[in-house]
Parts: C-alpha cells; structure tokens; sequence
C-alpha cells in the first residue's frame, strides 16, 4: 500500500446506510425521555400532553406526504411498514385471490416477506428491470391476473439510487383494481412524495434515512384501503399497530421531516452536484469503470461504481483504512457470496458484479470529502489491479 | 465483518504478489460462488520451492490467503508441501471466520492444482 502524503479524513459516505440524528432533532427528543416520559394512552397529564406532540408530528408527515393525518401510522421502522403492509393486505384479502407481484430489485424487507407469503401458498411474480434498473409499467401490467391482490414496487433503489416510474404503474395497476404499495425508504425525506400523485394505497417510510434516530418509521394507507395489523395488543396507532408509541422516535421524526421539507430542493441540488463531481472524477481517473444506473431518473445522493478487475469488499478495506465509509453489495461481505441481486437484475456484466461500491452522500458531505476520496481512490483501485490476475493494464 | 489482526498485515502488505515466468508449477483456480480468483506460481529447483508469487482477485481474506500461502510455499520440499491443506493456511492467517473459510479453501485448490502439473510434466 503506497504511504499516503494526504492527512487522513474521517469521511461517512454511507447515507443509504443509516444517517446520523441531526442535533436539532436530537434535541426535541431528550424531554420526552426525561419530564415528558408519560405514556400516550394514560388518562392522567402525563399521557395527554404527549398526545398533543404525536398529533403534531402525524400532521407533519401528513402533510409532508399530501395525506390526510389519520392516514399515517406509525412503527419501528420501514421493515416493520413493510412486513404489516404486505402481510397485512394478505390477511385482509383472504379468500380474494393469492398472488402478488413485485420486483426483482426490492429490498430483503420485501422480497423476504414475499418468500414468507410464497411459503404460506400464495404466488409471487418478480418483475424484472431492465439494464438502466427500471421496471416497465407494461411488464407490471402484464404480470397482473385475476387473483392478483397487491403489487409492491419500491421507488428508489437502495443501491443504486434509481427511481421507479410508480404513477405509472400506479395507475395500471388501479385499473384493474388492484392495491399498490410503494417502499419509499430510500426517497422518503429526500424528494416531494404526494400520495395523490403517486396514486398510491401504501407507502413505507423510515426514520433512520432522513436523520431522525434507528427504531421509528410508518407507513401512509389510503383510507379505506384493506389491512389487517400485524402486532395486536393495547390497540394504538387506531388499532393498527398496537405497542406504546416510541415518543421520542416519532417527535424526532417530525422534526426530521420539517427540516427535511425546509431545504429540500436546495439539498437535492448540492448533493446532486457533488455527486456529479465525484463520477466525473472517477470517470477521468480510472479506466474500466461502470456507474450503475447512470442513465436512469436516480436519487441524487447515490453513485453505484464497479471497477473491472477487482472485488469490492478489498477496495471498502482499502476506502476504510484511509478514513471513508462506504458500503458494496458484493459477494464475500453479504455472508451468502452471492452478487447484489439488484445489479444481477440489471445484466451488470461478470467482470463488474464483484467490484461494486455503492456511495450515498449526506446532509454533511462537503466537497472537500469528495474531493478527498478522488485523490485516494485511484491508487487503491491501481493497487488492487496489480493483486488481480484477471486485470492487465 | 471481522478480520484477524494477520488478514489485515497480509491484506495491507502482502507478500510476493507477482508472477513467474516460466514457473514450475502454476494454476488459476476460482470460486464461483464469489468470484474469486487465484493465481499461484511456483519456481521448483531440485524438490524444493524456491520462489512462489500469487495474484488474487477477491476479498481481503483472500488477498491474505494467497500471500500467506506463498510463505507456507518457499524453502519447502514438494513432499511438504504436498501435504498443505486449508488448516494450515486457516492457521497462518490466525482463524478465518466461518463466512471466510472458503478463501483457506482456494489457497489449497491452488497449491494441489500447482503441484498436479508439475508432477505430471
């Protein structure tokens, strides 16, 4: 490893990963895990005042999504939203027909959940993408039958950033009567999301990507929309998710929410500026490279990068060991050895499918850090092709 | 993902990467299930192993399984080495965890293919 004359740069570039807690959201949070600590449902002061601060907070992300408050519920996060939705549309629909269809680039939330339900006796059918990693609203259309209860397409791809065309299939979709649920996760927070827009009967959000803290997220169901609750209990969230609310969590994500509404197409431009930056930079400075996507409408913040010739997770040791976090969907860090599932549903070539990094810019990311990893990363994807016999420069 | 502290030394400087031309003994073995690939060389002077290089795509264990290999590979005999297996280079690199054992196993792959065709020759 060639010593480094640079100082080193603790640099966090993981933002699809998780995002810290901004200190403004940390801050509305601490009352309520000190004198604010009283349980929602509880008659007494204690209890009421809370109910004011959830209420407040469902009118934010109400308003935030174009949903009407008694629309939003909330949950421990967007696995959870994911997992209530899909089976609790199952559970609601019983006897009105067993298949769903989704995609093939969903996340494990989803597409571990479709298993679950395929184990359980009903179909799926995995829509696939094309090479850009969008789905084709026709193809959705096609997959559609009469026992069809549900179709699930998320809408932006965790790791590569690419937006999916969901008004579109939304709007194919309703025309046959059929519910359609978007995870929004990775966009949530990030875009404008309008359920009346998207047309949508589900969404799934999270906390922990928009800078509210791990253990809080929900989902939007359209009024009136069938759905049966996964945890029962002491009946919150109306009946549809029962559990004390974590206060803290869902005051922190209205706060979240309001700063994210607050700046949000400024955001989205800086980002999306320092996200051109860092591809031209690797463009210019390495050969053999391929953005994954690169063509498609995608998030601003997301750079999916495979380097011929090398394997992902040595370049994220390398990347680490120099101060940056990054993330990969190689085979040899997701403990199966199997290649990200999104990118072997794009038709990456094999010589690419290894050597994957996935780059997800933040709120803090500055251009010094990008600048910083264009001067380290052309040396370690050149020391690693020099460990590789399957590279000749 | 947890490395041994040996991984990372051999991840981070590892030893005798390189070719041999004409070596000895020589083979690429791969892993498909990962994509890993492996390249070894060996220069082989009455017996003994005089030299090894390796190349490694894959992940920092398996970087660190190649290089450890070359150190388990010179100023042996064929007869020692013949007996190599994955515990040995298991060994060397201070434990792999279960997810990275299989990089123990390419190294090995690598030094009995090396060695059938030098036998064979």
């Amino acid at each position: 490893m060639p010593e480094t004359v640079l100082s080193m740069r603790q640099v966090y570039l993981d933002h699809n990963a998780t995002t810290p807690v901004l200190p403004e959201v940390l801050e509305v949070m601490l009352r309520y895990y000190r004198e604010d600590f009283g349980n929602p449902s509880s008659v007494h002061r204690y209890g009421r005042r809370i109910r004011v601060a959830l209420d407040d907070t469902r009118d934010c992300v109400a308003d935030m999504l174009g949903a009407p408050a008694a629309a939003i519920f909330f949950s421990s996060g967007g696995t959870e939203a994911n997992n209530t939705i899909l089976k609790g549309v199952a559970a609601a629909l019983t006897g009105r027909g067993k298949h769903l269809v989704t995609s093939q680039i969903e996340h494990p939330a989803v597409l571990d959940t479709c298993a679950y339900l395929a184990h359980q006796g009903y179909t799926v059918t995995y829509v696939p993408v094309d090479e850009h990693g969008v789905v084709d609203p026709e193809a959705v259309r096609e997959a559609l039958t009469d026992e069809t209860m549900l179709v699930s397409v998320m809408y932006a791809n965790n790791e590569t950033g690419v937006i999916q065309p969901i008004a579109d299939i939304a709007r194919l979709v309703h025309q046959r009567g059929i519910l359609m649920h978007t995870d929004a996760v990775q966009a949530f927070g990030k875009m404008p999301l309008r359920v009346d827009e998207l047309g949508v009967d589900f969404l799934s959000f999270s906390g922990h990507k928009l800078y509210a803290p791990k253990g809080i997220g929900g989902w939007y169901a359209r009024p009136g929309a069938p759905l049966q609750p996964l945890l029962h209990g002491g009946h919150q969230e109306r009946g549809m998710r029962s559990g004390t609310e974590h206060v803290a969590g869902i005051v922190a994500l209205g706060k979240a929410c309001a700063m994210a509404v607050s700046d949000m197409r400024q955001e989205w431009e800086r980002q999306q500026q320092l996200q051109q930056r860092l591809e031209h930079g690797i463009w210019e400075q390495i050969p053999e490279v391929r953005i994954q996507g690169a063509e498609a409408p995608r998030l601003p913040n997301t750079t999916n990068v495979a380097f011929a010739g090398v394997e992902g997770e040595a370049l994220l040791m390398s990347l680490d060991l120099q101060g940056v976090a990054l993330s990969t969907g190689s085979a040899c860090s997701s403990g199966s050895l199997e290649p990200s599932h999104v990118l072997r549903a794009m038709g990456v070539p094999e010589a690419y499918l290894y050597g994957a990094l996935r780059c997800s810019l933040g709120r803090g990311t500055t251009l010094a850090d990008i600048e910083y990893v264009l001067e380290i990363l052309p040396g370690i994807v050149q020391h690693a092709r020099g460990l590789s016999p399957s590279f000749t420069p | 993902m947890q490395y041994s502290d040996l991984v990372q030394e051999h991840f981070e400087h590892p030893r005798n990467v390189g070719i041999i031309e004409p070596a000895d003994a020589e083979a690429l073995v791969s892993n498909p299930a990962c994509g890993d690939l492996m390249h070894l060389y060996m220069r082989i002077e009455n017996d003994r192993i005089t030299d090894a290089k390796f190349k490694t795509m894959g992940c920092p264990a398996a970087i660190a399984a190649g290089s450890v290999t070359t150190e388990l590979l010179i100023g042996h005999s064929v007869e020692e080495v013949l007996k190599l297996t994955r515990a040995d280079v298991n060994a060397a690199l201070g434990g792999l965890s279960p997810q990275k054992v299989h990089t123990s196993v390419l190294a090995e792959d690598a030094v009995r293919a090396a060695l059938k065709k030098y036998r064979q020759r």
